[in-house]
């Protein structure tokens, strides 16, 4: 499979590590490196392994955190116990990481105001219609790719099925997706998979997803913080619709 | 000018206003109106507005004076006048809360702070007004220093940047200085 899709990642390698530190409910002062560097580098394979497009910035900070967790691992020289040997390792990562973790908290409380054109209006304009960017607005994408984590663990482990002879393309999930969600109006991110039999199929179905989400032809969105994700049709479904098909016809030249 | 005709006043002049009207407008406008009898309808005004809880409500933004729709009623009145105006996604607020509170402040110094590029996010901030290039710094590569604009103080329902809300664990909130080393826009501006 050669499908590539270029997501334009908003979220970094920060992001990433407070979405890991609030999972594992640790604390941004005293981070457990370990436990935390192993996890961030799982999620960095399955990034990778799903074709995303990883920034640069990742994987710097994948090697900070392998030096940082190496220099805690040196032992304390000449039987000192605890004795300080200089600041804790950890020092620098944290201060970023509290540093940010303030704006986005200033961020949250910018949200809350009373917003123009979304809670109040004035006499002149009507709201202004703009595509939106990206469709990732409301669900990080990491919050995504934990759920995505879950569906994976609960397949069968026989790989059987990775040799599959059948040929699923993400058009096709794609087009599956649409018809779903046009007749549905809404669907839980699991309910994608519950028919989904191999590890391909998983990845493949996912990437579609990623695609509509791109073609802002659906939502993604969480009711609350880790929750159940939910995908929705956006304004963009019906054009989309339109799009498969054509370019599905222009494959199979019917 | 007799009060109450003030008041009247000074409510059609907002109703028409296009954006926050300055008290100074106001009182350029209302030959023979002082700045306090101004301000003091503008408050009167804006307390019957809000104990007769009003569709239609006085609020002071952006340095001026505005007729803003009571919020209660935004669900009905964006039906009204339909179409879905885009929300700000998490990464576009951030980057914009960062500029808020460390303007000016450029590209580098914000990709430091969120770990990550922000190109496309400066782009969409420009291209909504909501920031502005104010300077360039003077160090190598002369990157452009970023700030917040008008609109985005009326976006939020901000009087001025001192009204932003202290940043936690903060010793002091940061207003928009100056720095000596700034070098101002000339034939630098960007479109």
């Amino acid at each position: 499979m050669t499908t590539r899709v270029q997501l334009e990642f908003f979220e970094g390698p920060l992001d990433l590590l407070l979405h890991l530190i609030k999972k594992n409910e640790v604390s941004i002062t005293d981070i457990p490196i370990a436990t935390i560097t192993e996890q961030y580098l799982a999620t960095l394979e399955l990034m990778q392994s799903l074709n995303l497009d990883l920034a640069g910035e990742f994987l710097v900070m994948a090697a900070t955190l392998i030096h940082i967790k190496s220099r805690m691992l040196l032992p304390a020289g000449d039987d000192e116990p605890d004795e300080d040997e200089g600041p804790d390792p950890r020092d620098e990562l944290i201060r970023r990481l509290l540093e940010y973790q303030r704006f986005k908290e200033a961020a949250d409380q910018l949200e809350q105001r009373e917003i123009l054109t979304r809670d109040v209006f004035v006499r002149s304009a009507a709201p202004v219609e703009e595509t939106p960017a990206t469709g990732f607005r409301e669900v990080s994408v990491f919050e995504l790719l934990t759920a995505l984590r879950r569906v994976l663990d609960r397949l069968p482990k026989d790989n059987v099925h990775e040799i599959t002879l059948e040929k699923i393309t993400v058009r096709e999930k794609m087009t599956l997706l649409l018809d779903t969600l046009r007749s549905k109006g809404k669907v839980l991110f699991e309910a994608l998979f519950s028919e989904v039999k191999s590890r391909m199929e998983v990845v493949v179905t996912f990437l579609a997803m990623l695609e509509l989400v791109k073609g802002c032809a659906i939502r993604i969105f969480q009711e609350e913080a880790a929750g159940p994700i939910v995908i929705e049709a956006a304004v963009g479904i019906d054009d989309a619709l339109i799009a498969v098909e054509n370019s599905e016809e222009e494959q199979h030249g019917t | 000018m007799e009060r109450e005709d003030l008041k009247s006043i000074v409510e059609s002049l907002l109703f028409v206003a296009d954006g926050p009207v300055t008290l100074q407008r106001l009182e350029e406008v209302l030959e023979g109106a002082s700045k306090e009898d101004i301000r003091s309808v503008l408050d009167e005004l804006q307390r019957e507005l809000d104990t007769q809880r009003r569709g239609v409500r006085l609020v002071e933004v952006a340095g001026g004076f505005q007729l803003r729709t009571a919020k209660v009623n935004a669900d009905l009145v964006k039906k009204f006048l339909g179409g879905r105006p885009a929300r700000m996604s998490r990464p576009t607020l951030e980057t914009l809360a960062i500029i808020a509170y460390r303007q000016p402040i450029t590209k580098a110094e914000i990709e430091a702070i969120r770990g990550v590029d922000v190109d496309g996010v400066i782009s969409t901030l420009l291209e909504r007004g909501l920031i502005r290039a104010v300077a360039r710094k003077d160090v190598p590569g002369r990157p452009f220093l970023y700030g917040t604009t008008p609109e985005f103080l009326q976006l939020f329902n901000l009087k001025d940047l001192s009204h932003l809300p202290t940043l936690k664990q903060m010793e002091e909130i940061t207003l928009p200085e100056v720095p000596g080393d700034e070098v101002s826009l000339e034939n630098t501006e960007e479109s």
